[in-house]
């Protein structure tokens, strides 16, 4: 293709992708530089039903003053990345040159909100994406063998994790783990305890998350296997067969590097995924024994203030992230591309 | 307390007169109310919305998550919503960004029924127009407490020692609830005992936090030990589920809002047994202090700042007709109303018992939503025995100030 031709063809979703992607992320990235300005605060009588009582209020003609003469706050540089909401690096500092052990120090690191976010998060990316991987594929070969008849139906089923809203997926499990729910009595009668709560210790309610994480994302992986089975060559497959090869050794030696792409491609778009898990946190009300970095920009913002500047700097801290975990798959991508084109 | 005083005078009064409210008396406008979704405040918007003409248009919307969208619905010019109804806490982002315009003139023009006692005054001006009060309080259940040869606990360390001794006696094993979900209910948890504990969350004059000292640990240990007698599942709680809990009769003892009393004790969702044995109380004290470990909250309605006059004038009018007497006798269960025409019955004792006994009113200072805040996330480890009661207030403390500093309250 000539590369006129090219550059026009492919304009509108470059112009897309500066405006939606680029444009906000720049945006975020600028906000992150900056705090709000000092406020001026005055002390006023306050009255209401309750009686009056002296308070504390922010002088707004002062504090619009300020505002005018500067509308993006004050500039902070990376001051928000280093402070004890983020990277809390005199906080970890302090930590190192004062531990008494090892443990210790990482304990104190762990007290911290974002590194406690932090190890969840990875936790949880690193144990769901393979987990989906493989029963994805299971999946995908149990369903391929079926008799044609019963494949449309078992798709249908298998696909069912994937269609329901992530919130009210995590919702319904809620409810169902909860000491009076289906599940969690059913749990506490199988392990004669009759305290057992999926809810309370940290341990039980990561578990659970992950569970509930494979559970919503494996027919992804399954639909994307599935369709890459309907194009594995028979004659490979009959050659193996005539060769003597057994049914595992057929899916180890032929299906699987076969499929090999496919496994780049969930593996790359599941590390992103999950890498932002969000809504199984809120949605088994897990925040107080597991937090990611996309609860924390959630926090963030809600509540009387929004703190936009700390949910700016945690955005741009996920996209460092997500950007470290990809680099080595897609490194390998890359090599892949280059010997093939050599 | 001056309101609760006046009330059952003022409902005789009420009785007494009738007026007409055929046609509220607005040329033309557009009123739009942002608030919270509970049924004082859906009577409220209904009345509000009899004003409606052909040259008046009046919408709503009521939502639980009216506080995150608040700032941003009235920054805009001309504002989204005409009115937000508001609390103590959710009053003060509208203030810190002077979002809401000062109601003096409006209240001499239209506000003749609006009592001393509802008008939230702040530096001498009129900002917001309190219609009903919240608080936090005990639910006891006395058929399990005299099964346990009990008292109704009036401190905390009485409620502590009930619970244990409703424990050790095998009627429950988890006799206590509380709203003690992570987050802002937890944090109101802490307020209400550090509250009651009479000391300061800031140092006075400064909005450098204050709570880490004697009176800091006194409320958590008592909130750990509280804890301890919860179901293990505590931190998922939130009012919903408090209140589902106490309707199924799985607990005797609770802390929960006042607003949930007229749910509870009526005959829907729960048993005969368990409401006709429901008492309301008084929020406990804590470590011998005097005053309930509660805070007081009202709800109210502000107009916003960037709008018309005409629609500022609207709007102050049919919220005015919402609160009427008519409204508020025709609704009056539905909440603890703080202007004419309500009669304070059962579901009302435990607010008012609260607000008698001198509880002090939930703070309305710029950076207490930070505070609050900090406390919600940082509190449950505490409670789960993974930290010392002096390692979480000194977390609290650093996470308060990390936001604090960002927000321009501190250097």
């Amino acid at each position: 293709m000539p590369h006129k031709t090219f550059f026009w063809f492919i304009f509108p979703s470059l112009a897309a992708m500066f405006l939606f992607i680029a444009m906000p992320i720049v945006s975020v990235a600028f906000q992150s530089l900056f705090i709000e300005h000092e406020q001026v605060l005055i002390e006023v009588e306050n009255c209401g039903p309750f009686g009056c009582e002296t308070e504390t209020i922010i002088d707004n003609d002062a504090t619009a003053a300020i505002r005018e003469a500067e509308p993006l706050g004050r500039f902070n540089g990376l001051g928000t990345y280093f402070d004890r909401g983020h990277l809390a690096t005199s906080e970890i500092g302090e930590a190192w040159s004062t531990r008494e052990s090892l443990g210790a120090f990482v304990s104190e690191v762990m007290n911290l909100p974002f590194y406690r976010a932090l190890a969840f998060t990875l936790t949880y990316t690193f144990v769901c994406t393979p987990l989906i991987i493989l029963l994805g594929l299971a999946i995908a070969l149990g369903v391929n063998a079926l008799p044609k008849m019963f494949k449309g139906p078992t798709i249908f089923v298998s696909l069912l994790p994937m269609i329901i809203t992530p919130l009210i997926g995590s919702l319904i499990l809620f409810w169902m783990i909860d000491a009076e729910g289906v599940i969690g009595k059913t749990l506490q009668v199988l392990f004669d305890d009759p305290d057992l709560s999926l809810k309370a210790s940290p341990a039980l309610t990561w578990i659970t998350l992950i569970v509930y994480g494979v559970w919503s994302s494996a027919p992804f992986a399954f639909v994307v296997f599935y369709a890459g089975l309907q194009t594995v060559p028979e004659d490979t497959l009959e050659a193996a067969m005539v060769d003597g090869a057994s049914r595992w050794e057929r899916v180890r030696y032929v299906v699987v590097p076969y499929l090999m792409p496919l496994v780049v491609f969930i593996t790359l778009i599941q590390l992103m995924d999950n890498f932002r898990v969000f809504e199984p946190i809120v949605g088994f009300s897990a925040s107080a024994n597991a937090t990611s970095l996309s609860y924390i920009i959630f926090a963030d913002l809600r509540g009387d203030i929004a703190r936009f500047n700390s949910a700016a700097a945690t955005s741009i801290l996920t996209i460092i992230g997500v950007a470290i975990l990809l680099t080595p798959v897609l490194i390998r991508t890359w090599r892949d591309f280059n010997r093939k084109r050599t | 307390m001056n309101f609760f005083k006046t009330t059952a005078a003022s409902a005789a009064i009420v009785l007494m007169g009738s007026t007409a409210y055929a046609d509220c008396g607005i040329a033309s406008g557009n009123v739009n109310i942002l608030g919270n979704e509970f049924g004082a405040i859906q009577a409220l918007v209904a009345g509000a919305k009899e004003c409606a003409s052909s040259t008046v248009t009046i919408e709503s919307n009521l939502t639980t998550e009216h506080r995150d969208i608040q700032v941003a619905a009235l920054t805009a010019n001309p504002a989204q919503y005409t009115s937000a109804i508001v609390a103590n806490s959710s009053i003060v982002p509208l203030l810190n960004e002077g979002l809401i315009r000062p109601l003096d003139d409006l209240i001499a023009k239209y506000g003749a029924g609006i009592k001393d006692t509802q008008k939230i005054t702040i530096d001498g001006k009129v900002m917001a127009i309190a219609f009903m009060a919240n608080a936090q309080h005990l639910y006891v259940r006395q058929d399990i407490l005299d099964a346990a040869g009990l008292e109704v606990p009036s401190s905390y360390e009485e409620v502590i020692a009930a619970g244990q001794a409703i424990r050790d006696a095998g009627l429950m094993e988890h006799p206590f609830a509380m709203n003690s979900k992570t987050g802002w209910n937890l944090g109101e948890e802490f307020v209400n005992m550090y509250t009651g504990t009479g000391a300061s969350f800031f140092k006075p004059g400064t909005a450098e936090p204050a709570i880490n000292n004697e009176s800091g640990i006194l409320a958590l240990n008592t909130l750990k030990a509280l804890a301890d007698l919860s179901n293990p599942d505590f931190l998922t709680f939130d009012s919903n589920a408090t209140g589902a809990i106490w309707e199924a009769g799985d607990v005797a003892i609770a802390q929960l809002w006042g607003s949930r009393a007229s749910g509870i004790l009526d005959d829907e969702g729960s048993t005969e047994e368990v409401t006709s044995n429901t008492v309301l109380a008084a929020a406990p004290t804590v470590g011998g202090g005097d005053t309930p470990a509660s805070t007081l909250w009202w709800d109210g309605f502000t107009i916003a700042a960037n709008i018309s006059d005409e629609d500022a004038e609207a709007t102050f009018i049919a919220m005015v007709n919402g609160i009427r007497p008519e409204v508020i006798t025709a609704n009056n269960d539905a909440a603890v109303w703080l202007a004419d025409g309500f009669t304070p019955g059962p579901a009302a004792t435990g607010v008012f018992a609260t607000a008698s006994a001198g509880a002090r009113p939930y703070p309305m200072i710029p950076f207490m939503g930070l505070m609050h805040s900090a406390l919600g996330d940082e509190l449950s480890d505490f409670l789960q025995g993974g930290e010392s009661a002096e390692q979480a207030l000194a977390d609290i403390e650093a996470a308060y100030t990390a936001a604090a500093k960002e927000q321009g309250f501190l250097q």
